[in-house]
């Protein structure tokens, strides 16, 4: 057990004296598989991002029902036991034009083009919220709620949150496959590193064979190597992608300024960013246990 | 300790290289094994640790039936038998001693254990006060005392050696000749393949030996000459 852990300890050592020996080789190999990574998990931290942006808005299931503009008062009035009514309201709250456009007077911008009006141009409102998120239940109230009397406007407001959140799915199989793809990049980044190691190494490795060393213990510093490798370009991804959101962050800070927000770009979650680490770290052992199996098949000494 | 019975061994492309060979090491004994080249000595010496297995017939190392081991136990035997080989196949990119600690890292031994280990093996063969340097700067004769170092270095209880003192010249043959016999008095079981007659006379005269010898991949029906000191 311990001859165990100090082969080990052994083969890891000399995957680092490895790395180290050429650091300009691994430093350009840490850099494609970072960059490879980089792009999905990049794109991924915007969709994380925009998601969170889109999660601020009400995403409620709520209907706005606008009543005409020349509904009488107690037309609109009529309407309110029959939203109560409806099968799955859970929540009905009237919005008369008056406190609308009190509302909308207070609102800096608005404010004096509503004072130049010299009629109401909002109607009647009711806010319906229902109980349930189901979009196809939510159109089949709206449409219910349209054939009324007086009934100008029905809007379902939680539709374009919906919108964005397929949007974001949509992104995120992008981003799967994008990752997908680039994962051959750090499959064939290990594969051929490793395949011209055991290629210098092959005396080395054929005298190890010779003098009783087992196949795990001639494989076990490319396997090494492999996952640190991988462990450092997810290292330079998750460096590329911060960077890269910082300098966004810039830009994104005027724009969301426009919009009178303080959106920014944050950084990949933690448990995120561990997951890449480990994705990459078990693509680059992959990546060597496809090269060791393929190339130290012909090794067997003679 | 070895043992051969009725062994043939033929290579992919039809080459007879051993036909029928049976023959005994015992433990202790320093054999030689005597031919021209193209006899089959080398083949003959591959056999035991399993880097050529037989087409027939069987080879019996330490009790154990090497011609139907499975490929993961062949390492641990190998380590039980110390190879000097034709071409000593030492690495170039390391010094004398990381090239006696090689066969000592891949079995896991301790690097201080290990350490002690290397430096007393190439005591023995006189190569301490090398060990920093770079095999490529010793000497013909001192690359094959550091191939012996090596190959002793896990304290084997058998050491095979193909022409151990081809390309040396007299006295380095006398020199590589003599460790055999000092490894032989300690027990060791020796079988060394040589077309090298003055090799075998200088062994002959320290220790007991016994001569086998391949014509042809047949062992010659001439019982091997017996010499005692």
């Amino acid at each position: 057990m311990t001859a165990w852990l100090r082969l080990h300890g052994m083969a890891f050592a000399a995957t680092l004296a490895r790395l180290a020996s050429m650091p300009f080789a691994t430093l350009l190999n840490v850099l494609v598989i970072g960059i490879a990574l980089a792009l999905p998990a990049g794109a991924y931290a915007l969709l994380v991002d925009l998601q969170a942006a889109a999660r601020g808005v009400s995403g409620e299931p709520e209907i706005s029902v606008f009543m005409a503009l020349d509904a009488k008062k107690e037309e609109s009035a009529a309407i309110e036991p029959r939203l109560r009514a409806e099968k799955g309201v859970a929540k009905v709250e009237f919005k008369p034009r008056e406190a609308a456009l009190e509302e909308l007077k207070k609102s800096p911008a608005m404010g004096d083009v509503i004072a130049a009006l010299n009629q109401n141009p909002l109607p009647d409102a009711y806010v319906v919220r229902l109980s349930s998120n189901d979009g196809d239940a939510l159109e089949k109230v709206a449409a219910t709620i349209r054939t009324w009397p007086k009934v100008d406007v029905v809007q379902i407001d939680s539709a374009w949150v919906r919108r964005v959140a397929t949007a974001i799915k949509v992104g995120r199989m992008g981003v799967l496959v994008l990752a997908g793809l680039l994962s051959f990049a750090l499959l064939a980044v290990t594969f051929n590193t490793i395949r011209l190691q055991i290629l210098t190494q092959r005396e080395e490795i054929e005298v190890s064979k010779l003098l009783g060393a087992t196949n795990s213990t001639i494989r076990r510093p490319f396997y090494y190597y492999g996952v640190l490798l991988g462990l450092l370009g997810g290292g330079a991804a998750g460096l590329i992608v911060f960077a890269a959101l910082q300098f966004m962050n810039t830009g994104v800070a005027d724009l969301a300024k426009l919009y009178a927000s303080d959106f920014r770009l944050e950084f990949l979650p933690a448990g995120d960013l561990g997951a890449i680490l480990l994705f990459a770290a078990v693509l680059g052992w992959l990546g060597a246990w496809l090269s060791v199996s393929r190339h130290l098949r012909e090794f067997e000494p003679r | 300790m070895i043992e051969f019975s009725a062994v043939h061994k033929r290579y992919p492309g039809g080459y007879e290289a051993l036909k029928n060979v049976s023959l005994t090491v015992a433990a202790g004994e320093l054999v030689f094994l005597l031919g021209h080249s193209g006899a089959g000595k080398s083949t003959l010496l591959k056999l035991i640790p399993l880097i050529e297995r037989v087409n027939s017939g069987s080879v019996i190392v330490n009790g154990q039936n090497v011609s139907k081991m499975r490929p993961h136990a062949v390492p641990f035997l190998r380590r039980n038998i110390g190879q000097i080989f034709q071409d000593q196949k030492l690495l170039y990119d390391r010094s004398v001693f990381d090239n006696v600690m090689l066969p000592l890292n891949v079995t896991g031994v301790h690097p201080r254990d290990g350490a002690r280990r290397a430096r007393a093996a190439l005591d023995k063969v006189g190569l301490l006060n090398r060990e920093k340097s770079n095999p490529i700067a010793l000497s013909g004769g001192e690359q094959q005392r550091l191939a012996i170092a090596r190959a002793i270095v896990n304290r084997p209880s058998i050491l095979i050696a193909d022409e151990p003192t081809a390309n040396l010249d007299a006295g380095y043959a006398a020199e590589i000749m003599d460790l055999f016999a000092a490894f032989s008095q300690v027990g060791v079981t020796i079988l060394i393949a040589t077309h090298d007659n003055n090799a075998v006379v200088r062994a002959g005269g320290k220790v007991k030996t016994r001569t086998l010898e391949l014509k042809a991949g047949e062992l010659t029906a001439t019982p091997g000459m017996e010499r005692t000191a």
